[in-house]
């Protein structure tokens, strides 16, 4: 079986690859483009430590084929900072200690970038079921939670 | 000591040394190394729970050209049964080899048969089909009271119950059986007011890390070998691998990548000596990384177990005798933590007359692992869950009967010695104040509260710290980081030696970098290797006072040492940390400490919860509404981290008691081997976890530590399990809550 | 001499509570009581840990044990 020539954009900056039909986006990521950023933790969308954006979409990239993202824009952990220091929301994880293993730390992030983008004053309840997709089993998310709350207002232009 | 020390760094909140990899991505785990070469390899597994392995036919496979390496039991030394040292306290080599390729015979759904290596992770699952095992299929025993029937098949032919006046003849599923006891629980009983008796059963539960186990390896030419895997003991990885494939340990270096979770379950072997073999054979780097449902079905989830608990008291709140019995699954092979369960059920209570009678069987399911205080959350569940009936008895406060017979400074354990100084009373002191606890129960909630009690263990710590002539310091110690606890031996060294935190960078070494270190678990770390990089910084602050004496023309008492500066005491020169490391060069050399220890004395660590949950009477859905974790940390070092094993365990605690269990058919095949249906906590289900950290410093540690991480998954079991009896008016014998059994509850009665 | 107490389980191969050691290294008390006790085996009393005076300690073989401490033989938990 030959492989498929994808012609994609990550986190702003044109790639290409060569992937099998049956590759998913997180198998390409991870093994073919070297952004070990992306976790895999159950490969079925239960977890959500692979989680990036499709087109501005939270997605589990491990339930996206390599050969979905020909023409779209991916956004993974590697192009959360911009390079001259960390996201407000990578602050405030550290800040906040609400991370420990950090496995599942830059899925959450992700995660939480595009709630803020979506809703940027959500309420813990919001947040708590708009992550719900990202299980730790570390922290039990009490922390997580007051990060994302101190991120949101932070962003917001609060304190 | 340290009963009111005043700290300069310790305490503080400081951001964790390796916390910008962790949020960028760039942090390398188990899974992230790829190496030139390197190819894939996968693992065939038994579709059966019990079965012989009549004969294994990889001839398919090896003609096949996209296979580059075929394993087999074969393939590992020829070993006898030996107990030696694992991550666990101590394994039988010949089980652990066997666990990781069977030899004769498949004891559970999902155990290890072969591995193919090929180039591509899909190539190689294809080709395990091209295995052929023929197996003669035995009847499954999936439970540990059919597993313990006189008639039950048994899994190991030559298991003669340990543990009897005399060696039984028959063989069983029995392992080993244990009796502990202090006084006269009979007379104990006679005395007693008001006697609760219950039986429980808590399910196999895993420990769920996000992170599935993963190893890259490499094996040359001259048998020379590299393993990098996540584990939380790469020391302990190297001892069995070697073990199992007869290699020299100086052979064989392994690196600790980053570990996604443990929590105990990352302390045992299963795919490394595999992928060796396979790197052998084929001359190229290996990589394996387990499928979600392998982890499930084929790593050591922790024992299920039936108990139960029996207490009398007197009518004034004095408990007069304490029994207990428990059974605990091991799984395939023997050594379930039964006999910590034994040693911690009733030990948070001083009471003269106590018996406890414990068993380990096997099962046909995967071997159990570690995980977080084993043996202790269920057989204190058990014993918690009776005090609390008994406090409803007497109408008592069930903080006020525990305050009655606290363990404490003196009190005699079941297993031997008498407790030194404990927060067990501080911490049902905090409890009782606290606002969680002073709030009134929301109309139709229900409330449970528990203790907990785990020993925490010291053991074998190697650290350096070596300066750099411009007076920063790198530590290097060799326990691999779950938690965050490098900014803990940051915080440390840098209490020692005066300086900022941020000067001093800690790093794990490999097993070629430093002598043996004993692996991240058993709440060791903090405690443990914070005491070795303690004595390696006092080491390297000698160091600094008998250079500067030097160059001072006095002798090192002459010099002191503080605030990061050294003073000549017979004058009035002085040298900053840096200027002494700068000139260290002249002096004799740069200026280097190292210990190399076997911590004692480690502080066991009391916790308290209170959990108050809703329940939902149509479906049975119970919701966590407040829940508040009080523990004993004797110092917290970093009190976010601290927090952080609070909730951690916490809610691990409230998943073993309302939803995680395995389920399995009649031919014990496990049909939840994800996360979707094996259903951890998640962000939605919780409220925040109000967190008490109370400090009854530890004599042993110079800053008073006591290891934290795991008592805390104790009390939520019984925690949780009364929160729900007391919410519905029924008894909760059976883990967990989950809502078709609340439900029968609730209806049945 | 130090004062061995035994658990309920090693009770039942010694037929007493305690015994007193001359030893004062907990090599050599292990020495001492396996040889005092037959059903008692050297090596299987070597994995053990050790409380003394309190104090558990995993790895006691060269352990000073000072007269009239009390030793106590215990199962080497280990941790998750």
């Amino acid at each position: 079986m030959s492989k498929t020539h994808v012609t994609t954009s990550i986190n702003g900056e044109p790639q290409e690859f060569l992937c099998e039909p049956g590759d998913t986006l997180l198998d390409v990521l991870r093994n073919d483009l070297n952004l070990t950023g992306t976790k895999e933790g159950c490969g079925s969308g239960d977890c959500g430590a692979c989680s990036v954006t499709l087109n501005g979409r939270l997605v589990c990239s491990c339930l996206v084929l390599g050969v979905e993202v020909e023409g779209a824009e991916v956004g993974t952990i590697e192009g959360v900072s911009t390079g001259d220091g960390l996201h407000v929301i990578q602050e405030k994880f550290l800040e906040h200690a609400a991370l420990q293993c950090g496995i599942c730390t830059p899925g959450l992030i992700v995660s939480t970038k595009a709630l803020l983008e979506e809703n940027p004053s959500p309420t813990e309840e919001e947040a708590r079921y708009y992550l719900a997709g990202n299980l730790c089993r570390c922290t039990g998310y009490d922390k997580i939670i007051k990060a994302v709350m101190d991120s949101a207002e932070t962003l917001r232009g609060g304190a | 000591m340290s009963e009111a020390q005043e700290f300069k760094y310790i305490g503080q909140r400081t951001i964790r040394p390796d916390g910008f990899d962790k949020v960028t991505g760039r942090a390398a785990y188990g899974a992230d190394l790829t190496l030139p070469g390197m190819i894939w390899g996968k693992t065939l597994r038994s579709p059966h729970a019990h079965a012989k392995i009549l004969s294994i036919d990889t001839s398919r496979a090896e003609a096949h050209p996209e296979v580059l390496a075929v394993a087999t039991f074969k393939d590992f030394v020829t070993l006898q049964s030996e107990s030696i040292a694992a991550g666990e306290g101590s394994a039988d080599v010949l089980d652990l080899a066997r666990n990781c390729l069977a030899d004769d015979k498949v004891l559970y759904h999902g155990h290890a048969i072969a591995a193919i290596a090929a180039r591509t992770e899909r190539a190689a699952k294809d080709a395990l089909a091209l295995i052929d095992v023929k197996y003669e299929l035995l009847p499954p025993v999936m439970d540990v009271e059919d597993a313990m029937k006189e008639d039950a098949p048994v899994l190991h032919e030559d298991m003669f119950t340990a543990g009897y006046d005399e060696k039984p003849s028959k063989a069983s599923n029995i392992a080993t059986r244990v009796e502990m006891k202090m006084g006269d629980v009979e007379a104990g009983f006679a005395e007693a007011d008001v006697i609760v008796e219950r039986e429980f059963r808590t399910p196999t539960a895993h420990q769920g890390y996000i992170e599935p186990h993963a190893c890259t390896v490499t094996y040359d030419e001259d048998g020379q070998s590299m393993i990098w895997c996540c584990t939380q003991g790469h020391f302990d990885v190297r001892t069995s691998t070697a073990k199992v494939l007869g290699m020299e340990l100086s052979k064989l270096k392994v690196i600790a990548s980053e570990i996604g979770g443990g929590f105990g379950g990352k302390t045992v072997i299963y795919q490394e000596p595999v992928a060796l073999v396979l790197s052998k054979k084929s001359g190229r780097p290996v990589k394996m990384v387990m499928d979600r449902d392998e982890v499930f079905i084929a790593t050591g989830p922790t024992s299920a177990a039936k108990l139960k608990a029996k207490v009398g008291v007197k009518k004034d709140g004095t408990i007069t005798a304490m029994q207990g019995w428990m059974a605990y699954e091991a799984g395939a092979f023997k050594g379930s933590p039964m006999m910590p369960g034994v040693m911690t059920m009733f030990t948070p209570y001083d009471c003269p007359n106590v018996l406890v009678e414990g068993f380990d069987v096997v099962v046909n399911k995967s071997k159990v692992a570690a995980y977080r205080a084993p043996g202790a959350p269920q057989a204190e569940y058990a014993a918690e869950m009776v005090i609390n009936e008994l406090a409803e008895k007497l109408g008592m406060d069930p903080i006020d009967l525990r305050l009655k017979n606290a363990a404490k400074e003196g009190t005699q354990t079941i297993y031997g010695p008498k407790l030194k100084k404990v927060g067990l009373v501080e911490c049902l002191e905090a409890a009782k104040n606290s606002p969680h606890y002073q709030s009134a129960l929301p109309k139709g909630q229900g409330r449970g509260l528990a203790a907990g009690f785990w020993f925490n263990v010291g053991g074998q710590s190697s650290v350096t710290i070596n300066m750099n002539p411009d007076g920063t310091g790198t530590i290097v110690e060799g326990s691999p980081d779950i938690g965050g606890s490098r900014a803990s031996m940051q915080m440390m060294a840098a209490e020692v030696l005066q300086i900022e935190p941020r000067h001093l960078r800690p790093i794990i070494a490999d097993t070629e970098n430093l002598p043996y270190s004993q692996g991240t678990g058993g709440s060791r770390t903090t405690f443990a290797t914070g005491m070795a990089v303690i004595e390696a910084s006092e080491k390297v602050v000698a160091q600094v006072k008998e250079r500067a004496a030097a160059v001072w023309n006095v002798t090192a008492d002459q010099v002191e040492y503080a605030d990061g500066v050294a003073r000549n005491t017979a004058g009035e020169d002085s040298m900053t940390l840096a200027e002494v490391c700068k000139g260290a060069e002249k002096t004799g050399g740069q200026i280097s400490g190292s210990a190399n220890i076997n911590a004692r004395g480690a502080g066991p660590s009391f916790a308290v919860h209170i959990c108050d949950v809703a329940v939902d009477q149509e479906t049975g859905k119970v919701d966590v509404t407040r829940y508040t974790a009080i523990q004993d940390a004797g110092k917290a070092i970093h009190p976010g981290y601290v927090e952080g094993q609070l909730q951690g365990g916490a809610v691990q605690g409230i998943g073993w008691a309302l939803n995680e269990e395995y389920v399995f058919n009649k031919d014990g095949v496990m049909e939840n081997p994800g996360f979707l249906d094996y259903r951890i906590p998640l962000a939605s289900d919780l409220p925040m976890i109000e967190t008490i950290i109370v400090e009854v410093p530890n004599a042993f540690h110079p800053y008073g530590v006591r290891g934290v991480g795991e008592s805390g998954i104790i009390p939520p079991l019984g925690a949780v399990g009364y929160a729900v009896g007391n919410a519905i008016g029924r008894k909760v014998e059976e883990l967990p809550c989950s809502p078709p059994r609340v439900l029968a509850l609730i209806q049945n009665g | 001499m130090a004062i061995v107490i035994f658990s309920s389980e090693l009770q039942k191969l010694t037929g007493e509570e305690r015994t007193r050691a001359k030893a004062e290294v907990f090599k050599d008390i292990v020495a001492e009581i396996a040889n005092q006790y037959s059903a008692l085996e050297h090596d299987e009393l070597m994995k053990m840990a050790v409380a003394i005076d309190g104090e558990i300690i995993h790895t006691p073989f060269l352990e000073k044990v000072a007269p009239d401490s009390e030793v106590h033989f215990l199962y080497r938990i280990s941790g998750g």
